[in-house]
């Protein structure tokens, strides 16, 4: 399985699974939300950030 | 294999409860006494509900404190200044709990803390803080455990020192809880007057700031809130660098500090609800949440917010002298410190 940088945090991104192209995933450092640009090199981008009510 | 007997000078407060808890729940402790005057031959389990079932054991006076491997000295400032000598004759490890010994410089010792009868043990304590100290604390046989609010200020600010990214002058909002206050009672603390409150009751200065100040050798200036919490508190440190800076200098920069520690979590999510450091995700461990924002102003220089999270009783306290000694004495460091917290809370 191959492995990115996250983008926003430069973590060490592994799937645990074979992802595909368009998949969302999740970085386990910073819990951005990544699209997979490219599976085999593994290409990771921020998904864009839905707004969201977090409690204020 | 025999275990080591520890016991606790001024068991009856808040922070002598919880030590107790520690020690029953420690795979290699065993409760040898719990010292309180005002408890004087009541049980335990009396004044810490929570340790009913777990000891029968039942206060004594200090003067009958006998020979133990290990104590923990959680009385109010002052009392190990004028004791220690005494209380070394005791145990083979003293873990201090109040701020006595805590700054190594004697005239600042009594700048913030008054007279001070035994500056010259001043120097032979370790600092209590393993995330700094750890090297130092293996064998120690006198430790100083750091404050609450110091412990919370030094970590928050330490990655920033170790790598060199901010000028030196920072501002810390510290937000504490009740317990922080200690078992006595008074007018402030009545219900009625303190309950939701959000009240400066250190506006421009704490001791804590010595502490903060001799780990990191900045200059901190902090002002304290006492809002409505039981347990925990919060500190947010405001902090400028000359140099442009990214997110993914602090993620690199706490990483780099924290990432081989057991009790410190860098804590920084672009998703959910608990996106920043948040007290009561750490109640009842041993944990520190630390974390971060930038705040690239554009016109010059960066400011940095740091955060830092964590049970005063725990790692602000009890939690984070057991860590000492399990460094001092060679146990395992998480041991009987790991307790994950609960959700929700």
């Amino acid at each position: 399985m191959s492995t990115a940088e996250c983008p926003v945090c430069d973590a060490e991104v592994e799937p645990a699974w074979e992802v595909e192209r368009g998949e969302i995933i999740d970085c386990g450092d910073c819990g951005a939300e990544l699209e997979v640009m490219d599976a085999d090199p593994l290409d990771l981008e921020e998904a864009p950030e839905l707004e969201e009510d977090w409690g204020e | 294999m025999a275990m080591t007997r520890a016991s606790v000078v001024g068991g009856s407060g808040y922070t002598g409860g919880e030590l107790l808890r520690l020690i029953e729940g420690h795979p290699e402790l065993e409760l040898g006494q719990a010292t309180s005057r005002s408890k004087e031959r009541r049980t335990v389990a009396n004044t810490h509900p929570n340790l009913r079932g777990a000891t029968d054991e039942r206060f004594v006076h200090p003067d009958d404190l006998e020979p133990t491997d290990v104590l923990f000295t959680a009385t109010p400032h002052g009392y190990t200044k004028e004791q220690l000598p005494e209380l070394q004759e005791l145990a083979d490890v003293v873990v201090d709990l109040s701020g006595d010994y805590r700054l190594d410089d004697p005239a600042a010792a009594e700048e913030w803390y008054g007279e001070h009868p035994n500056t010259e043990l001043l120097e032979e304590f370790v600092y209590g803080v393993p995330e700094l100290h750890r090297e130092e604390m293996k064998d120690a046989e006198l430790i100083a455990s750091a404050g609450c609010n110091a412990t919370a200020g030094i970590l928050a600010l330490h990655p920033l020192v170790e790598h060199d990214l901010v000028d030196p002058r920072v501002v810390l909002d510290v937000k504490t809880s009740s317990s922080a206050g200690g078992a006595a009672a008074s007018t402030a603390s009545h219900h009625a007057e303190r309950s939701r409150v959000v009240r400066p009751y250190a506006p421009t200065s704490h001791r804590h700031q010595a502490e903060i100040e001799q780990e990191t050798n900045l200059d901190v200036d902090i002002t304290v809130h006492a809002i409505e919490m039981v347990r925990g508190l919060s500190v947010t440190a405001h902090s400028y660098a000359s140099d442009s800076l990214e997110e993914k200098d602090l993620y690199k920069a706490y990483r780099g500090t924290y990432g081989d520690e057991p009790f410190v979590r860098v804590v920084k999510s672009r998703r959910g609800s608990y996106r920043y450091p948040e007290p009561k995700v750490t109640e009842g461990t041993n944990y520190a949440d630390v974390g971060f924002a930038v705040d690239d102003t554009g016109d010059g220089f960066t400011r940095v917010v740091s955060f830092s999270a964590l049970d005063n009783m725990m790692k602000g306290a009890a939690g984070q002298a057991v860590q000492c000694m399990n460094i001092a004495l060679g146990f395992p460091e998480t041991a009987g410190l790991e307790f994950q917290g609960m959700h929700p809370v």
